[in-house]
């Protein structure tokens, strides 16, 4: 674990200084949100359809940003130093923590914006809303580590990602949906269980699968 | 004193229907220099890359043992230090930050003035504070030596150890291999007759055709 930690750190410092993910990702935020206003204009939209939007844009910015996690080690040459260094559970931890911390800071950047832009953006049940944000995003940085990492090793990285995360994620995107509606209408925690038991369990089986997947990826 | 044994049983590797090698057993001990020779595409650095746990043979075992216990696969990579043309450290940090992240993400103690004194073995005390992506392919070449000594590894392993080095660097590394080999396993894998002058044994790895 704490092995991981200092990977987290180690890629977080590169980051601060290469800048490969953070500049993408905030362009993306920019141009995406900025695509949307314009398109709406003044037009009055439901609370719906923006709810629907928030996650167009953050499936789309994690499509742009989170597979650096592993191609910029592949592009930089750098896999075979982490090959050495440690074991292919602790290199996944620490790149799943990376992207973990990613995930997060672009996700609540995207919802404050779209909060502020967006009068139709009303949330009434706040604490559901935060719940399936937590857990979605959990969601969203596993499967896109996992992901990176299978496509690292392939040749056409840039189309075969969003090939491959669209119909991992869309079961989660479905429910993530699901209940952005439901913190929009104000419906209780009760009337949310299912939902929030399949963003769980979304979780833990990608988690697990990718751990079981990892060892095979990462050695050639 | 730790008594480490390598052995490779029946190693057999292929890349789709070209075989690189085939069936190919040894024994290497500690206090022993071993020289892996053979033709440029025979399949020497394949073979140091099995030994190290970086990529997987077809067919075949290798085990690491130490004091007749065998090491687990998840606590490998502490036991071995490797240097390789192509193997890249991070051009982003400098010196002294790449060994401080080599020894926090391994799980061993990062002692800064054991760290300096690598880096003066290597040459590089000196520029330790600069980002490695302004050092010169000899410079990077002595940086992989501290990289792969820092957590005094039981096994070193050289693939073309002299590659981009000077009269001066090659001396270095000569001396280290000398040196290292008195009381650790090393295994040097390279064309060059006088990276070999050293080893105790030279294993040859013939070129294999097709399946």
């Amino acid at each position: 674990m704490i092995k991981s930690f200092y990977l987290l750190k180690k890629d977080w410092h590169s980051e601060l200084r290469t800048r490969y993910a953070i500049n993408a990702l905030a362009m993306f935020i920019l141009v995406t949100i900025s695509v949307i206003l314009f398109s709406i204009g003044q037009e009055k939209t439901s609370e719906y359809l923006t709810g629907g939007l928030l996650w167009v844009v953050i499936f789309f910015s994690a499509m742009s940003g989170l597979s650096r996690a592993f191609v910029s080690e592949e592009e930089r040459g750098t896999t075979l130093t982490l090959q050495l260094l440690a074991p292919p559970s602790t290199i996944f931890s620490g790149k799943l923590f990376f992207n973990i911390v990613l995930v997060f800071l672009m996700n609540v950047v995207i919802t404050i914006l779209y909060a502020i832009l967006f009068d139709s953006f009303i949330i009434n049940n706040i604490l559901l809303f935060i719940t399936a944000f937590i857990i979605g995003n959990i969601g969203i940085a596993v499967s896109s580590t996992i992901i990176a990492a299978i496509i690292s090793k392939a040749g056409s990285k840039g189309t075969l990602y969003p090939v491959l995360s669209f119909p991992i994620l869309l079961p989660l995107i479905l429910v993530l949906l699901q209940l952005t509606k439901f913190s929009i209408d104000g419906k209780s925690f009760e009337d949310s269980y299912a939902e929030i038991f399949v963003l769980i369990s979304y979780d833990v089986i990608m988690t697990t699968a990718s751990y079981l997947l990892f060892d095979f990826i990462w050695k050639d | 004193m730790t008594n480490y044994k390598l052995t490779v049983d029946n190693l057999t590797k292929t890349f789709g229907r070209r075989i690189i090698f085939k069936d190919l057993s040894y024994s290497f001990e500690n206090n022993h220099i071993y020289g892996v020779a053979g033709r440029n595409g025979s399949g020497k650095s394949t073979f140091v890359k099995i030994i190290a746990n970086i990529i997987s043979p077809t067919k075949g075992k290798v085990s690491h043992n130490i004091n007749n216990k065998e090491i687990e696969l998840e606590k490998l990579a502490n036991h071995i230090g490797f240097v390789a043309p192509y193997l890249v450290l991070y051009d982003e940090f400098s010196a002294i930050e790449n060994l401080y992240y080599f020894c926090k993400i391994r799980g061993i103690q990062y002692n800064i003035d054991f760290a300096k004194l690598m880096l003066k073995d290597v040459d590089l005390y000196d520029r330790r504070n600069d980002l490695v992506k302004t050092y010169s392919s000899g410079m990077k070449q002595r940086l992989k030596y501290a990289f792969a000594l820092i957590h005094s590894p039981s096994l070193l392993i050289l693939d073309e150890p002299t590659s981009n080095l000077d009269t001066y660097g090659k001396d270095m590394v000569y001396n280290f291999i000398k040196e290292y080999g008195k009381t650790k396993l090393v295994i040097v894998a390279s064309n060059e007759k006088s990276d070999l002058k050293e080893c105790s044994q030279i294993i040859e790895i013939e070129n294999y055709k097709s399946l």
